[in-house]
């Protein structure tokens, strides 16, 4: 095997399709990024999810009045209502948190957004019980005990609105992955037309070689190992588009909610992790792409 | 050599064979004529040397190959004991003389030092020196069909096929053309040759096979074209 020779057919037939070769690595990066954006998306709820699971909360809102007057929830109703919460079975663990602190917490979250911070006063913050549940999966207990008790003015369940932030997530990564599905198509047929053209314009060299005894590695290995080098090229590509992405778009926008822990960074570990499968699909399609069309319309 | 029994071939698209019953067998170093008209089945006769058909009934055997039923990996084995010229030349037009019969040893995988020696004397042989660094567009017919009989003869094939060879060149042309395939045989090289030129075989006075509508219908050992034709 002279690899020199299979290298530079591979070369001169990239160039001489130049064109084709651009096109096949812009849809098979473009493909390959979505594919990853949506691992990534997958990585990131996998990872906010472990961030809430000891966490999700039961907040019990307590009224204007009792914020207002009770910071310590030293008198009833509030102390009657830490006491049976206390000693309520399905609840792990209850904290007060005053008006005060609540804004203290309120301000920490949105650091990133002064603005935001300015606006807010204290006084349109309530104070509230926060409860870690044995069953972090059965929160409508509370509910159902201590909704409408004096005192409370409402009870809010983090658990549903994770459910519908995942909710939202889950779409996202369906989206992008379909999108990918879609682009990763037209990369395959792409590959596959230009494995055709490619053998076209070098029939005569071709016709040669089996002439001259040369075997299938000779003549079939340029063309599978063009389209296998434009989808490690396009690989690359996507791998680059998705850290300029992360650096750009998730460092930038989600910056504050990463840091205030609302949501999960995505991290140069993570974008390690998928890079491999990025170049492992980018050669298994491209290859198979290359060799099933080399078996069906070229001659042998 | 070459050893044909009971040969028939049948094209898909075609319904009176393209040859039908072929028996012929060449002896090694053998300079035979395949003649007949336009359509007789030289070309199909060729090409089932080569593998590049299979008979449709019948055995073909080349040196030690079972050519109509031995395995598809091992086609190119039989091709590279086989030298093949045909009429349109078949030479790259990127590549220069030198560069177009090193293509043929690069692509069978010899090693770069052999090639490196072996073209310029090919090259010799088919009296092209001085002219390896030419492309194939700045030489005459003959010159290009030398390049393409150099090319076929580089790897010391077993036999040489030739399909029509001097076919699109002038009568002088394609005598030195003669003189050389004559010069190749002397080297102990089987030679098969496809023509419809009379003149030709009538001047080099060897075994001739005719071809009628895919049927032998002479064998002659010091032939000639044809009486009264
Ligand atoms: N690939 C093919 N498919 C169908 N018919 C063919 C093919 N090649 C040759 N033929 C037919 O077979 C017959 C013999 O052709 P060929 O061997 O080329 O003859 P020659 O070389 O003597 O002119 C002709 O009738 C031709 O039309
Ligand atoms: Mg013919």
């Amino acid at each position: 095997m002279r690899a020199s020779f299979v290298f530079s057919e591979v070369v001169t037939g990239l160039r001489r399709n130049i064109t084709m070769t651009i096109a096949m690595i812009i849809t098979t990066a473009i493909s390959l990024a979505l594919l990853g954006g949506g691992l990534l998306v997958v990585r990131m709820i996998d990872k906010t999810q472990t961030l809430y699971q000891d966490k999700v909360e039961v907040s019990v809102y307590l009224t204007n009045d009792v914020s207002e007057t009770d910071p310590e929830c030293a008198a009833e109703p509030c102390a009657g209502l830490r006491a049976a919460l206390e000693a309520d079975p399905a609840v792990e663990q209850v904290d007060h948190e005053s008006r005060d602190e609540a804004y203290e917490r309120f301000k920490r979250i949105f650091e990133a957004q002064p603005e935001l911070v300015k606006l807010a006063r204290p006084e349109a913050l309530p104070a509230s019980f926060r409860i870690k549940l044995v069953d972090p999966e059965r929160p409508e207990v509370i509910d159902q005990t201590y909704g409408g008790r004096p005192g409370v003015e409402s009870i809010a369940d983090q658990g549903e609105f994770l459910d519908r932030f995942f909710g939202v997530l889950n779409s996202l990564r369906n989206g992008t992955f379909f999108v990918a599905l879609v682009m990763a198509i037209a990369a395959l047929l792409l590959i596959s037309n230009t494995v055709q053209l490619s053998a076209f314009t070098r029939r005569v060299e071709v016709g040669i070689m089996r002439l001259v005894g040369a075997t299938r590695w000779y003549t079939q290995l340029p063309f599978l190992l063009e389209a296998v080098v434009t989808g490690i090229v396009g690989a690359l590509v996507a791998i680059g588009l998705l850290v300029v992405l992360k650096v750009t778009f998730i460092d930038d926008v989600l910056g504050g909610s990463i840091q205030s822990g609302v949501v999960s960074s995505v991290d140069g570990v993570d974008i390690l992790l998928v890079a491999p499968i990025l170049l492992l699909t980018a050669l298994v399609i491209s290859g198979i792409t290359g060799y099933v069309t080399l078996r069906l319309y070229v001659r042998t | 050599m070459i050893r044909l029994e009971q040969v028939s071939k049948v094209y898909k698209t075609s319904t009176r064979p393209a040859l039908e019953n072929v028996s012929v067998e060449v002896d090694k170093g053998e300079f035979v004529f395949l003649i007949g008209a336009s359509g007789s089945g030289k070309s199909t006769f060729l090409r089932l040397l080569l593998r590049e058909e299979v008979p449709t009934k019948g055995r073909v055997y080349v040196a030690n190959f079972d050519v109509a039923r031995m395995a598809r990996r091992r086609v190119p084995r039989l091709r590279q004991s086989i030298g093949c010229v045909f009429q349109d030349f078949r030479l790259l037009h990127n590549k220069t003389v030198a560069e177009n019969v090193a293509f043929a040893l690069e692509v069978i995988g010899k090693p770069r030092h052999t090639i490196r020696k072996v073209v310029p004397e090919v090259l010799e042989l088919v009296g092209l020196e001085g002219k390896a660094e030419r492309m194939p567009n700045e030489l005459s017919g003959g010159e290009q069909q030398r390049v393409a009989i150099a090319r076929a003869f580089v790897n010391r094939p077993l036999m040489l096929l030739a399909d029509e060879p001097t076919g699109n060149l002038d009568p002088d042309t394609s005598q030195d053309i003669m003189l050389l395939l004559e010069r190749i045989n002397r080297t102990g090289t089987t030679v098969l040759m496809a023509t419809h030129d009379h003149s030709i075989v009538d001047s080099m006075r060897r075994r001739v096979v005719e071809l009628d509508l895919g049927r032998v219908v002479r064998d002659d050992a010091r032939g000639v074209y044809g009486v009264g034709r």
